[in-house]
């Protein structure tokens, strides 16, 4: 095996690693009450943001979705202000004035979380039309659910893109919830990907729980959205292993799935890789976790030190409102 | 009044836009114009004609019926580095669009603590045409005068439409930039020089000292014609015209107060939970003691437009309204 090959496996499974347990790290600060509001953990996702985003480099854009801390990390957002945007710190994201929903990385390309379901699909088109204009060689991918498919906003920016010929790439994850609601009470049609074929798109449905294949479609549309080829879809059907937010016990999901999912996680996939493709040995693994979550307790440490924005510097913030 | 420069020429209100958009794509590439039959048509009033000619379909395209779509995606370009100045044909047809407009768009700087900025220009027409029915014929400015995050431009003149138009395409947070459907051929003084006005400089459109009254848009000209039959009645009407709703000019609305005593406030928008309404309190907080008589708001009747001519005249101020309301004002004890 590649040292390269062995390399990359090996930060694809830390990037999935670090994603789930920043996600129950938080659910254990929101029950400590140091997070309020809510949030939706990307528990069970975590392969399609790995896969994706390791395909894309630093000039490109992400939008990304109400569910959107699996995102920002694999995006490569740092842990420290990540928890401190979740506590609402002045040294988070969003100096503790977005919050989970509207976490996002201006200055790195991450054009945010968005607590509006869809919303991000249109304005990913427009960062793709910017890149158009401009003639750069850069792309957008843009994060949406399956609840998401249904919504105008998506459907019109698949339109546009597929009209304009946009540098686009559609993420539907396809966890078969929308909050509650089951994907075949929400739609008569439920292969998402055929939405994608509909507007004139080359569209794809996959495993979203394998990092590799996620990663390899992903690759292989992003290359081709930057030769101007644009804009694809591709439905990774995955599971969300919790309710719709960290309030939400899940009770809905019917127990036959979520046992078919505890076998078929993403990490435990990620894992297999490691071992089968890598030759690493579960020891190896236990060090590349030990690692990850001393980070992961770091920046909670950090997170929880962290100061609040005063009323004095948010009052000079809203002077221009 | 506004300094007018070297005023020889006069434009109509559409061809000042037309320069404003023309003189903004010329000095900046970032900026690129969107919207439905804005491009080899030119728009419905005209007012992108010849853009395409100049600046190509790179920077001036048609868009799909998708107003929603089209706007994200104007949201999107502008939190990326570009300046979209997006048309949407009838203000009636922003209701498809607020969720980009007031979740998205006037959201993102707040909250992304100052990091994001969202340069995009929306432009759009309303107000009461000439039998255009309920759906095309709304004064819906309130509703974006209501969310803190937006700026909101309602040019009354060829001037005025120039100037703020390119003070709009500069400015870094998105603006609402509203015009009206009948000031389009209405012609005025626009120097050739560049010029531009900052968002929020109120204009006396005419000076007078025994009544305020403030109206913007398509109410302008209608107040200016009441002014001359009240001064020809012993009535040296005030008028002023805020030009950008938000940022509001308070200053010049109270500075005139103080010195008149009186006010009506014109607006062609219903008169329920209007702009009016907010202009009126602020004038009521700042210089309440210098009020000779209550704040007068002469605005729309409070139901949707009608299509037949006669009755659509009734719903909205006419000059004999603004007229009979000034006199009210004036002489209530």
């Amino acid at each position: 095996m590649k040292k390269n090959t062995e390399d990359f496996l090996v930060s694809l499974y830390t990037t999935m690693y670090k994603i789930r347990n920043f996600e129950e790290q938080a659910i254990k600060l929101y029950r400590q009450g140091h997070i309020r509001g809510y949030f939706h953990p990307y528990l069970g996702e975590e392969a399609i943001a790995t896969g994706v985003c390791a395909a894309m480099d630093g000039k490109d854009y992400i939008t990304s979705t109400h569910r959107g801390h699996g995102h920002c990390l694999a995006w490569g957002a740092d842990l420290k202000i990540m928890f401190a945007e979740l506590l609402g710190k002045e040294n988070g994201y969003c100096k503790g004035l977005g919050g989970s929903m509207h976490i996002a990385d201006y200055t790195k390309n991450n054009l945010g979380a968005n607590g509006i379901v869809g919303s991000g699909v249109p304005i990913a088109v427009g960062a793709a039309l910017g890149i158009s204009i401009r003639k750069e060689k850069q792309m957008v991918s843009t994060f949406v659910s399956d609840g998401g498919s249904n919504i105008g906003s998506f459907l019109e920016g698949l339109n546009l893109a597929a009209a304009w010929k946009l540098p686009v790439l559609f993420v539907i994850e396809n966890n078969q919830y929308a909050v509650s609601t089951r994907i075949e009470d929400s739609t008569a049609e439920t292969e998402l990907y055929k939405r994608g074929i509909g507007f004139g798109l080359e569209s794809v449905r996959l495993d979203g729980n394998d990092v590799l294949e996620v990663h390899k479609i992903a690759k292989s549309f992003i290359e081709r959205c930057k030769n101007g080829e644009g804009p694809f879809l591709m439905e990774c059907v995955t599971f969300r292993k919790s309710g719709h937010h960290v309030n939400d016990p899940g009770l809905y999901l019917p127990k036959e799935k979520v046992d078919y999912y505890k076998l078929h996680d993403p990490l435990l996939i990620g894992k297999k890789h490691l071992i089968e493709l890598a030759g690493l040995s579960e020891i190896d693994i236990v060090e590349i976790e030990k690692v990850a979550m001393a980070e992961i307790k770091a920046a909670i440490d950090f997170a929880i030190k962290s100061p609040e924005m005063s009323e004095e510097n948010f009052l000079k913030f809203v002077e221009e409102y | 009044m506004v300094n007018v420069l070297n005023a020889a020429r006069e434009l109509m209100y559409r061809e000042a836009l037309n320069e404003a958009l023309k003189e903004e794509m010329d000095r900046d590439d970032k900026v690129f114009i969107m919207g439905e039959g804005i491009a080899e048509r030119g728009g419905s009033y005209k007012v992108t004609e010849g853009l395409l000619e100049q600046f190509g379909s790179k920077r001036v395209f048609d868009t799909p019926i998708s107003e929603n779509g089209f706007t994200g995606a104007g949201v999107g370009a502008a939190l990326t580095g570009m300046r979209p100045v997006v048309e949407i044909l009838f203000v009636d047809f922003t209701m498809l669009i607020l969720d980009q407009l007031i979740n998205q768009a006037a959201k993102f700087r707040f909250m992304s603590g100052n990091t994001a900025r969202v340069p995009m220009v929306l432009r759009t027409q309303g107000g009461v045409g000439n039998g255009l029915a309920a759906q095309h014929s709304q004064s819906l400015e309130a509703i974006f005068y209501h969310i803190p995050g937006l700026k909101l431009v309602m040019p009354s003149t060829p001037f005025d439409a120039k100037g703020l138009l390119k003070a709009a395409i500069r400015c870094d947070d998105p603006v609402i930039f509203i015009e009206h459907k009948l000031l389009y051929m209405n012609k005025g003084e626009v120097p050739e020089e560049e010029y531009i006005i900052p968002l929020g400089q109120a204009d006396i459109k005419k000076e007078g000292k025994d009544l305020t009254i403030i109206a913007w848009s398509g109410m302008v000209p209608k107040v200016m014609e009441a002014a001359e039959i009240l001064m020809k009645e012993g009535i040296n009407a005030e008028v002023i015209d805020p030009r950008s709703l938000v940022p509001l000019d308070k200053m010049t609305i109270i500075n005139s107060v103080k010195k008149t005593e009186h006010v009506l406030i014109v607006q062609e928008a219903v008169r329920r939970g209007g702009v009016g309404s907010d202009i009126s309190s602020i004038i009521q907080e700042e210089a309440f003691d210098y009020l000779d008589s209550p704040v007068k708001i002469l605005g729309g009747l409070n139901i949707p437009c009608p299509f037949n001519l006669n009755l659509e005249k009734m719903v909205v101020p006419q000059v004999e309204d603004i007229v009979r309301a000034a006199k009210e004002v004036v002489y209530s004890e």
